[in-house]
């Protein structure tokens, strides 16, 4: 019994001598007065003093002179306010009551969105500043973003190729709604086969990505967020017409099905059946084509239970034909008669070419985020490809079938709170080739399985860091690891300092990312060296950057100005040598291979509603080849931008107008040599500098209805000579690769656009 | 001995119910106006110890957290946060912390919601 006494003591003791100086009591439901409230609010009025009843709902408040007034309050009960005088035992109840107010706000966002807090360099473009051109898709939705520099890839097909940090777009990892897209065989044409309105946002991060995505990208990213069927128009319709015959449609339709279920179908078709000859080579300036591209989307959202997903199948078939105007692809194809014995070349052949591409894919994702714990969910990504090229080029074809799996299974999580975060997962993936180039078979498979883990951190303040890490075993890229790390610093207000470096490492497909070698007579030659890779060796390079950003209010108005430096350095690279202007050459790179790359870019709203873009951007891609150490070839070294828009307010129904103009000046460029050429192919040692001009006017009538205008190219900047050898396209020295400035002189095109919310 | 062990067995009983949900959800008001005041509310409630998530909206002021009630209570953090210089419902901070925070973040005169020129 003593015992039992001394326990209850041992126990009551510390309420016993905090009892003098507390105010104590329990809070119990008016309704049920037996029934202790847990978790209501026991303070001070106006004092920094409250506490929380515990399970029984009893509290103990210490008590001040200062302080008289004892609020106590609970969620869906009206509070009480009691004057206390002394420390004192007390119980209260409290009344239900049935108020809760929920407020809605909403807030416009800028076109171009730079991130202040986040640890990567990402840029996201919305669909405002997609609409600053008629891009038709997405090769040519980087007309008016710095960061992205947009090139021809040849003569013939009019392919915009583009680069960032100074390398080609095979170095990027380009990403549709996260899952790898532009990739394998499609790496030359994939961006033309998105059609620009399809595209909700963009967002470009520079340097090294994050691991979850996979081991490929070395310079940066691109993903590209597809319109979803809950918030997209429900009816959308556009049209397209330029000058030198290019017409494009696309329509949307969605519909909401059920509470849960949404659908979409989106339709594009492009053409182009007049033949354009401006600089009258002989040569089509721009393809015959025809592209018909059908998507269909389902989205399935239930936010209470925190599921998302979505379901995608696409269907495309694309056709160009280039070549020489009087090209004849039904009488003068040519390539597959050069392989039977004993032909030769008449000298009345008319040189073509035609590149059939059919494409089926289809993609699932599914996330579920844990309802009472905003930050814990689950991702799983699963897509199928199958991408069929047929193509031939003159006398020689090419044919490409891509078979590609993706699965990607992701889980995020936090570690203590939400400061510490992490992501981890699993990645699969599968790529069959078959390719044939002539009669040679190239075919291969690729199977990859990889884990990453990602951690990060950020203190909500001045430091954030994403540290990642992948493992992935590669049949011909052998077993590796892949580190990634981002921080970011912010050293005061509106200031932000990053960091980054990483690895990349891919399998170059040479054919089929320099496609346009084929239009040409260069021999092909690949200096075999036992690798798994077309008998080379994987790429792989570490890129490390470093980026300020700072924004600033001058005379009220807001802007902010970049400066970034890139270096990726290549352990290993497959060198495209194009430096004998009777072959490329493909071969491990034996020495040093880099790209450096500085960009200083100013944002700033100079007038009301009139907004200025500028940039400056320095390359130095230099990589040794056989012939010696050289700076890459038809990249301009210096660069200069500049994008002007200016829209009226818009109205109350949305009614406005908007005007834009880009400019771009390009430096000179070093062209591969063709000194060894005889002297009426030769060109200059380095081409001389243009300036390239766009620009657009869209008329908004209503949020239903808008017309838009505009010019490409308005300097009217040609190439004189884009194809070398064009009177004698069977000849020695016939090249198309060759290009350094547009080939199609001033343009001007015209659209509308209609939609039904 | 045997009504001793039940003594303490009670006791560990009281402790044992006070484990309550370790990923409790709450949304409750706390008074500011820019993204400076968000992280400053944010990392003060992160850094009550217990508390896995925060949240601070910048237009409806409503702080969302997700606390785990074995270690902490909102009424910690409201501690936590009036310290730093933040109103909340209940508790107010002292005029000595309320003017430590950014002269821009001084939302007591004006608490409308500026986060677009900040």
């Amino acid at each position: 019994m003593n015992k039992y006494i001394i326990v209850l003591a041992t126990v009551f003791m510390p309420w016993l001598i905090f009892s003098q100086e507390n105010v104590e009591g329990v809070v119990v439901e008016n309704a049920n007065p037996n029934l202790g409230l847990p978790g209501a609010n026991v303070y001070w009025m106006n004092s920094q003093i409250g506490v929380v009843t515990d399970i029984d709902g009893k509290f103990s408040i210490p008590y001040k002179n200062e302080f008289n007034k004892l609020i106590i309050s609970y969620v869906g009960f009206e509070s009480d306010t009691l004057t206390i005088n002394e420390p004192k035992i007390i119980k209260h109840a409290l009344k239900a009551s049935n108020t809760l107010n929920e407020v809605v706000v909403q807030q416009k966002r800028d076109a171009v969105q730079k991130s202040y807090f986040s640890s990567q360099n990402v840029v996201t473009v919305n669909s405002a500043e997609l609409l600053k051109a008629a891009c038709c898709n997405l090769s040519e939705s980087f007309e008016t973003n710095p960061s992205i520099d947009v090139n021809f890839s040849d003569a013939l097909t009019g392919t915009k190729q583009i680069q960032m940090l100074g390398l080609t777009s095979p170095y990027l990892l380009i990403t549709q709604e996260n899952i790898p897209m532009v990739r394998g065989a499609s790496q030359a044409f994939g961006l033309t086969f998105t059609p620009g309105t399809w595209v909700e946002s963009i967002q470009i991060t520079k340097g090294t990505g994050s691991v979850v995505n996979g081991y490929e990208s070395i310079s940066g990213q691109i993903n590209a967020e597809l319109v979803k069927p809950l918030t997209d128009n429900a009816v959308f319709v556009n049209g397209y017409l330029n000058e030198n015959g290019r017409q494009e449609i696309n329509a949307h339709f969605n519909k909401k099905l059920t509470n849960k279920w949404s659908s979409g179908l989106y339709v594009h078709a492009n053409q182009r059946t007049q033949k354009e000859d401006d600089n009258e080579d002989g040569f089509l300036d721009a393809p015959l084509s025809n592209q018909i591209n059908v998507m269909n989307r389902w989205q399935y959202q239930d936010a209470e239970k925190g599921w998302v997903s979505f379901f995608n199948i696409r269907f495309l078939n694309d056709e160009k034909q280039v070549g020489e105007t009087n090209f004849n692809p039904d009488t003068d194809r040519v390539d597959l008669l050069s392989r039977n014995e004993g032909f030769t070349l008449s000298g009345d052949e008319v040189w073509g070419s035609e590149i059939d591409t059919r494409r089926f894919d289809t993609s699932l994702k599914l996330g579920y985020v844990v309802p009472e714990l905003p930050y814990q969910s689950f991702g799983f990504q699963a897509s199928y490809s199958k991408h069929m090229q047929d193509s031939y080029f003159g006398v020689r074809t090419y044919d490409i079938n891509h078979e590609s799996i993706y699965s990607n299974l992701i889980f995020n999580s936090i570690l203590g709170d939400t400061r510490n975060k992490f992501k981890t997962g699993l990645t699969f993936a599968y790529d069959g080739y078959d390719e044939f180039v002539n009669t040679i078979d190239y075919s291969r498979v690729d199977r990859s399985v990889g884990a990453f883990f990602e951690y990060s951190y950020e203190n909500l303040e001045k430091v954030s860091l994403t540290a990642g890490l992948r493992v992935d075993d590669h049949n011909s890229l052998g077993a590796f690891v892949t580190p990634r790390f981002h921080i970011r610093y912010t050293p005061w207000e509106h200031a932000s300092l990053r960091g980054s470096f990483g690895r990349g490492k891919r399998a170059a497909n040479i054919f089929a990312e320099n496609q346009q070698l084929f239009a040409s007579s260069r021999e092909i030659v690949i200096k075999n060296s036992g690798g798994k890779i077309y008998g080379l060796d994987p790429e792989d390079a570490w890129n490390y950057g470093v980026s300020f950003l700072q924004g600033f209010n001058f005379f009220n108005r807001k802007g902010d100005i970049t400066f970034d430096f890139y270096r990726t350095d290549f352990k290993n690279q497959i060198v495209v040598d194009w430096e004998n202007p009777q072959e490329v050459s493909f071969y491990n790179l034996e020495g040093k291979s880099y790209a450096n790359s500085f960009q200083v870019e100013l944002n700033y709203e100079i007038l009301p509603q009139l907004n200025v873009r500028t940039a400056y951007k320095y390359y130095d891609v230099s990589a040794d080849y056989e012939s010696g150490t050289l700076q890459k070839p038809l990249l301009a070294q210096n660069r200069f931008f500049a994008n002007i828009g200016y829209e009226t307010k818009p109205k109350e129904n949305g009614a406005q107008w908007r005007f834009d103009y880009t400019l771009h000046r390009l430096g000179e460029k070093r062209l591969p040599d063709t000194s060894t050429n005889p002297e009426e192919y030769q060109l200059e040692e380095y081409s001389s500098p243009y300036n390239h001009m766009n620009a657009q006017i869209t008329k908004v009538f209503s949020n239903v209805f808008e017309i838009y205008a505009g010019g490409e190219n308005l300097s009217n900047v040609t190439q004189e000579n884009p194809v070398l050898g064009a009177d004698d396209p069977f000849g020695s020295n016939f090249d198309t690769t060759i290009v350094y400035a547009p080939i199609m002189g001033r343009m001007f095109y015209a659209g509308f656009r209609f939609k039904i919310n | 001995m045997k009504k001793e062990l039940i003594a303490v067995f009670a006791l560990l009983i009281t402790t044992v119910s006070f484990a309550q949900e370790k990923n409790k959800k709450m949304k409750f008001d706390v008074n500011g106006k820019c993204a400076m005041c968000k992280e400053r509310i944010e990392k003060a409630a992160l850094n009550v110890k217990g508390v896995k998530y925060a949240s601070w909206d910048i237009p409806t002021h409503q702080l969302s957290v997700i606390l785990d009630e074995r270690k902490t209570n909102p009424m910690k953090i409201k501690t936590a946060i009036v310290a730093v210089g933040h109103d909340t419902k209940e508790l107010k901070a002292t005029d000595e912390a309320y003017h430590s925070v950014h002269p821009c973040c001084l939302y007591r005169d004006d608490n409308s919601d500026d986060g677009a020129t900040h």
